[in-house]
């Protein structure tokens, strides 16, 4: 309670500035009650609100960006050519993911987008974002609290196992796709990168929509993912967590490879 | 220290009276006399059994740590230890106690560990073993028996590795236990009632984990102790066998006595396997079950496979081509999964049979004491090396998506080479294996008759060059001359006047074997040929 407490009377006094209420006890408990929620959407609130004051401009400026080095692919207005899709309706959250992890531009054809280095700042990639965003309405981009890893792990890990191991490994340590397409090994992966590849399914993955798994549990399942890149296995080096093939190799190769040598130094000749 | 002297007519340390004692109630002194004098011959291969009996050892004794709190229930709880990411989850009381095992017993997940690198290494050791034996040619008169019971054992222990594995109840063991359900339902007529059986109902039932258990600590360990008994009475039997040299005869054995040299070393080594294997268990992750939680029909992970030893049977069904079952009779056939258990059950009965096999072809009753070397034998020998390939091939086939995603390659490409290895690849190891013994073999025969090549380059009077051959010593040269080798069968009518099929089989099957083949350099040969250098 009394921790609580604290942080909500800094926030009192910021607001303080702008809306001048009546500070009384009753309404800093009330206010204490819908602290959490109410000022992280309050917060995104003002977010959405300053980049849509200057979007004209960020808009402008990603255009320029997405003129020079995207048009190649998906047109002059995004519209789509042989080489590359639409981007119309595809969101502020897909080009997040595409652009902010490397994978866009791409850097040659081939089963699937590979990652890479970044190419561009991150106010070059909002800019790309927010203009790819005003062609059409589409996921945008998560807010802090769903990708923080402030979820429940254990519910997490099990909406993982049930809807994404098969492709990425109960570890995330990735595992193969037809025609060499592959899912990605998730030990890197940043929170709000996982849940815009959820709800905009890149490359092979499907999309996981808001009715598929509510923003809640993705939240979990990027907690459930923290957990595991934070933590180390508890029984020693992982050997890649792929499992029995990574043990079966290890003892045959280390094992037995060391005994076997033990083994002659037994027998040696003395001499 | 002599207290036991007063009866004594003289002095006596303790160690002395203490085997005076317990020989006059025991009769031990034979035994032990008999047995402490029995020759090991010496070489590094032949330890790769030990290896794999120490193993067992450690197997045995961190198993037995492991049932004091193993609970084999699949009743259903709600996870409530040490580990975040599994609490309240709900699973059987199975993988609660073996996550309690893991994080909240102390030693638990190393003794654990250590139970499973010790399994792993347990098969390893029997292969490594078996290719040694096989190899060598150990595995002829008197020893056809010792090879079955030793087969057996390979087979006991993949069953053991089999029924624990699956005994945590999480997702992996699920999954191989899904598979066997899978092959066992894929059997026409009787595969349902089979399953029904096994799993106490439909799969996985609540009686699985039980009934595995009962299997994997009662039942097989009964039988591989049993059986590792009678393996070791009759190496103790047979004795040794013995690599040729001078002095060395079927009649013998040459090497230090098991007391006290070889007891002491295989005492020491016991501890070596138990040390290494406690080093693997305290630094490497193995089966971590809290990232594959409860068992669960719905999920598959990507990367799920057997363990090692099971590999070659799943990457059996995974190189099976679509399409191979089809609905006849009103029944379902599948043979994408009867294939490859024929497959299998015929690869398996034929390397159980081999020393039968091979006898027949040969028509040879003799015992044989000397171990082969691989070359000798050259048609043994490639057959081994197709046997291994087709193997290697089917276990390589089970990790097909990993060997996609660690060498970019494609899914398909890695399973169509794969199935080119198996089908094609033992032919292509035969004959290469083949020419490259008798090759050996060549070249055994030039150094024997015309000794090594010494580097030493002499300059002749007439400007020509020549290099110095050296001869060989006598114990290097006795190593290389002394081998058998056999001569096609002639196909000759019996005593009725007829040839019977079984006879030109064996004939064909000889000339087979036979066919090509180098013979030892006799002492005639060797006479003539050191004649030519004085």
């Amino acid at each position: 309670m009394s921790e609580n407490r604290k942080s909500p009377m800094n926030r009192q006094k910021r607001r303080t500035g702008r809306r001048h209420p009546l500070a009384t006890v009753a309404l800093l408990a009330l206010g204490l009650v819908f602290t959490g929620g109410a000022y992280a959407a309050f917060s995104t609130g003002t977010a959405q609100a300053e980049s849509s004051a200057n979007s004209q401009q960020t808009i402008d400026e990603g255009k320029k960006l997405f003129q020079a080095n995207c048009a190649t692919c998906h047109g002059l207005a995004a519209q789509g050519t042989t080489d590359g899709p639409s981007l119309v309706g595809v969101g502020a959250a897909a080009v997040d993911f595409q652009v902010g992890t490397g994978r866009m531009p791409m850097q040659m054809q081939g089963p699937q987008a590979q990652k890479k280095p970044v190419q561009f700042t991150d106010e070059q990639v909002k800019q790309l974002a927010y203009y790819v965003a005003s062609l059409g309405p589409g996921p945008d981009i998560p807010a802090d609290h769903l990708t923080n890893g402030g979820g429940d792990a254990a519910n997490g890990a099990e909406l993982f196992r049930i809807n994404c191991a098969m492709c990425h490994n109960v570890a995330g340590a990735g595992g193969a796709l037809t025609e060499g397409k592959f899912a990605p090994a998730l030990t890197d992966v940043t929170g709000v990168h996982i849940y815009e590849a959820m709800v905009t399914g890149p490359q092979n993955m499907p999309v996981f929509n808001d009715m598929n798994i509510s923003p809640e549990d993705k939240r979990d399942i990027i907690t459930y993912l923290k957990y595991v890149q934070d933590n180390r296995s508890p029984g020693g080096f992982e050997l890649g967590s792929i499992g029995p093939v990574a043990e079966g190799l290890f003892i045959w190769i280390f094992g037995l490879g060391s005994l076997v040598a033990i083994t002659v130094w037994i027998t040696a000749k003395s001499n | 220290m002599s207290t036991a002297t007063t009866n004594a007519p003289q002095k006596r340390s303790f160690t002395a009276a203490a085997s005076v004692y317990v020989n006059e109630r025991t009769s031990v002194a034979g035994f032990v006399k008999e047995l402490g004098r029995k020759a090991f011959p010496d070489h590094w291969s032949f330890l790769l059994g030990e290896v794999a009996l120490f193993a067992f050892v450690v197997v045995l004794i961190s198993g037995t740590f492991l049932t004091f709190f193993f609970q084999a229930s699949m009743a259903e709880v709600h996870y409530n230890g040490s580990y975040v990411p599994l609490k309240g989850v709900e699973m059987s009381v199975a993988m609660a106690s073996t996550l309690d095992i893991s994080f909240d017993i102390r030693g638990g997940l190393f003794v654990r560990q250590m139970h499973h690198w010790a399994a792993l290494l347990f098969v390893a050791a029997i292969g490594l073993h078996m290719l040694r034996i096989f190899f060598t040619g150990a595995f002829r008169k008197p020893r056809e028996l010792n090879w079955v019971i030793g087969f057996v054992l390979f087979i006991l222990a993949m069953a053991e590795g089999f029924t624990g594995y699956s005994l945590p109840d999480d997702l992996l063991s699920g999954n191989g236990l899904a598979i066997i359900n899978g092959m066992i339902k894929g059997f026409p007529l009787v595969g349902t009632w089979m399953s029904f059986l096994l799993f106490g109902g439909e799969f996985p039932g609540t009686d699985i984990v039980g009934r595995l258990y009962t299997l994997h600590i009662l039942l097989l360990p009964a039988l591989v102790v049993a059986f590792v008994a009678l393996h070791l009475v009759f190496v103790v039997v047979h004795k040794h066998t013995q690599y040729a040299g001078p002095g060395k005869t079927p009649g013998n054995a040459v090497g230090p006595p098991i007391l006290p040299v070889y007891a002491a070393k295989a005492g020491g080594f016991f501890f070596i396997v138990f040390g290494v294997l406690a080093l693997i268990a305290s630094l490497f992750t193995i089966n971590p079950i809290w990232n594959y939680g409860p068992y669960d029909p719905s999920p598959v992970s990507a990367g799920t496979q057997p363990d090692w030893y099971i590999g070659f049977a799943d990457g059996a069904l995974r190189l099976i081509p679509p399409g191979w079952e089809f609905v006849w009779l009103d029944r379902t056939w599948s043979f994408n999964i009867l294939v490859p258990i024929i497959a299998i059950g015929v690869f398996i009965v034929l390397a159980l049979m081999y020393p039968f096999i091979e006898a027949w072809v040969k028509g040879d009753k003799r015992e044989h004491h000397i171990a082969d070397r691989p070359r000798n034998a050259p048609t043994r020998t490639a057959i081994g090396a197709a046997g291994v390939t087709f193997y290697a091939g089917l276990w390589a086939a089970a990790s097909s998506d990993l060997l996609a995603t660690h060498f970019s390659l494609t899914m398909e490409g890695v399973i169509h080479a794969l199935q080119a290895v198996v089908i094609l690849g033992p032919f292509v190891a035969y004959f290469i294996t083949k020419r490259v013994c008798i090759a050996l073999q060549k070249k055994d025969r030039e150094i024997v008759l015309h000794g090594f090549e010494s580097g030493r380059i002499v300059k002749l009077p007439g400007g020509e060059f020549i290099e110095v051959h050296e001869p060989l010593d006598e114990y290097e040269r006795w190593r290389l001359v002394s081998f058998e080798t056999y001569e096609p069968l002639m196909l000759r009518p019996n005593s009725r006047g007829k040839i019977t099929f079984g006879q030109r089989l064996r004939a064909g099957m000889s000339r087979w074997f036979f066919e090509d083949r180098i013979a030892p350099v006799t002492k005639g040969e060797l006479e003539a040929g050191h004649g030519e250098h004085h």
